[in-house]
């Protein structure tokens, strides 16, 4: 088989059982792919070789005695925020960067046990903290599209591996946009799913009321392949749902005829890029030529969603990295006086700049005489977008608008202010803060780069959100489209 | 919103964040900046509002039994450990 890299997880599942093609071939094409593309890129933290090529055979192995499932042999990476039992898990930090897990994470065991290889580690924004995958402690990762942009973050990586086709598909997670801000600036198709859908157990926390779980992809289908896998209870996580699982390939060729949509009025403002919004407009009119109904939805409070993350986040994030003690793991300082001075040195150092901020953001906001004023007013104005949502879903199935306001944006250009990049996830907070099911998938391209929208669903309609998704993909090309010199 | 340098000073000895003379000035404006971005939170009425308790309507943090799960594995675990003495962490002197 030729052009191994450019194709899906559907594909290369189909070809491994037919036996055209062995996983060893496979992961061996796709290692010599991730080598070649890792010092411009940097996508990667960590790059399996030889474990990868062992767990190959071993999926050759049940690909001949008949005992394979749909994913064995097939090819991923992992966010570096997985832990993976015996390897380096960094979360793109220097607190983290001798790390080696004991355990490994439920999501990585339950892909594992389906049969897929792991190729290695992806680059991410320091604790998932980012929007442009500029504070990673192992340099930045480039946006296949342009290199003199940035892929979107926190699961930077994961989005450029894909895009470059250096994986077909890549496990990630989103507090507050990070697996669909990335998707959407790099051209692929990235699914949030509900709270509690997937467990979280070995998943670095940073902010536990917002923190799930996903996917990376090329395509819908291929995010349903994979989600089956990864998803359902477990009691190792205690947000996690004990809900049915359904297979979420099995709905995904559904018509869309009197599908409701509801157009998210407040995120087509002065601020979206006019080409993203035209994209999205081309997008409607073709799921209403397949007989949804589109109409216009208001969610007053959803312009308060940044304000409302940025106390809710930080205020998580400064509790959960309070383990972080240079004591039991991590990084710890040379020469400590005492105690004190080995905790304040050894999270001075381990941590970098946007980490700090946030710690020091929800230091502040939880602190005496501050908590009812900035914490509870936050989770009050957190159950009003809330309610936005549940009585927009009493109307429509699901809501459609852009993933992000601008297609990437270079290097360097939003690191001066930190509001400015927290900006960039104004389209995609309103979901994490509502535990909703959402999905960015590529529209359009506007000057040579990747544009996207987003569609947010019920508690729980991923295969609502995958079958929307799969039905446009059927339809169009865009999420074919490899970046230039990486088809 | 505006926070001063006795404001960043006092929340990093509360978070243990060592920090530098030179990244004190950077802090003291990130952070005014990012609480003047919450002070947007003003604009919303929520008097008759309870604060939002789990994502999930009806759902609430699961309990489990409070049993041993797990087995001893420190010597594992301390594999990641800085300072480790006869299977005990080690930091410097607490008690004089």
């Amino acid at each position: 088989m030729t052009d191994l890299h450019d194709k899906g997880v559907a594909e290369l599942s189909a070809a491994l059982q037919a036996r055209q093609l062995s996983s060893v071939e496979l992961t061996q094409a796709l290692l010599e792919r991730v080598q070649r593309h890792q010092g411009h890129l940097n996508a990667f933290i960590s790059i399996s070789d030889e474990a990868a090529l062992a767990e190959a055979a071993r999926a050759d192995a049940q690909l001949r005695s008949g005992t394979a499932g749909p994913l064995t042999g097939v090819p991923i990476a992992h966010k570096d925020i997985f832990c993976t039992r015996g390897q380096k898990t960094t979360c793109g930090s220097r607190m983290l960067a001798n790390f080696i897990s004991p355990y490994d994470a439920t999501v990585v065991e339950r892909l594992r046990a389906a049969g897929v290889v792991m190729l290695g580690k992806t680059n991410m924004d320091e604790f998932a903290m980012g929007s442009s995958n500029e504070n990673s402690f192992f340099g930045p990762v480039r946006n296949p599209w342009d290199a003199a942009r940035v892929p979107g973050g926190s699961s930077g990586g994961s989005a450029a591996a894909v895009a470059a086709r250096l994986t077909p598909a890549a496990t990630a997670t989103d507090t507050g946009g990070s697996i669909r801000q990335p998707a959407a600036l790099c051209g692929v198709t990235g699914l949030k799913p509900t709270y509690g859908r997937v467990s979280r157990f070995g998943m670095i926390a940073f902010a536990s009321s917002l923190d799930q779980a996903g996917l990376i992809t090329r395509s819908a289908e291929d995010a349903a392949l994979l989600l089956t896998a990864m998803a359902g209870f477990d009691e190792r996580d205690s947000t996690s749902v004990e809900l049915p699982v359904p297979d979420y390939s099995g709905a995904l060729a559904l018509t869309l005829k009197g599908l409701k949509i509801g157009l998210l009025k407040e995120f087509f403002d002065t601020g979206l890029d006019a080409q993203i919004e035209q994209h999205i407009r081309a997008a409607l009119e073709l799921l209403r030529s397949q007989g949804a109904h589109i109409r216009d939805v208001s969610l007053p409070n959803l312009p308060l969603s940044v304000p409302t993350y940025y106390v809710v986040a930080p205020a998580e994030c400064s509790s959960n990295l309070a383990r972080f003690d240079g004591v039991r793991y991590g990084h710890r300082c040379e020469n400590p006086r005492d105690l004190l001075d080995l905790y304040e040195r050894s999270r001075g150092e381990g941590f970098g700049a946007e980490v700090k901020r946030r710690i020091m953001t929800g230091t502040y906001v939880l602190s005496a005489g501050y908590y009812d004023a900035f914490y509870l007013k936050a989770q009050r104005v957190r159950q009003l977008i809330s309610n936005d949502f549940e009585r927009a879903f009493r109307e429509v199935d699901v809501l459609i608008g852009p993933t992000t306001p601008t297609t990437a944006f270079e290097l360097g250009a939003k690191t001066a202010d930190p509001v400015t990049m927290y900006l960039n996830d104004i389209y995609t907070i309103g979901a994490n803060l509502a535990g909703l099911p959402a999905i960015s998938l590529p529209c359009g391209l506007s000057q040579g780069l990747p544009t996207a929208m987003q569609i947010i669903g019920p508690h729980f309609a991923e295969e609502r959100l995958l079958n929307v998704a799969h039905r446009y993909q059927l339809e169009t090309d865009w999420h074919r489209r490899a970046p230039p010199g990486y088809a | 919103m505006s926070l001063n340098r006795r404001d960043i000073e006092n929340i990093a000895r509360l978070a243990r964040l060592a920090l530098t003379e030179q990244e004190i000035p950077a802090y003291v404006a990130a952070l005014s900046r990012i609480m003047g971005l919450v002070g947007e939170l003003e604009r919303a009425d929520t008097s008759l509002v309870t604060p939002m308790a789990h994502p999930l309507p009806g759902q609430r943090q699961r309990l489990r039994a409070d049993s041993v799960t797990d087995s001893d594995q420190h010597q594992l675990f301390q594999r990641n450990a800085p300072q480790v003495e006869a299977g005990l962490y080690l930091v410097p002197r607490v008690i004089e």
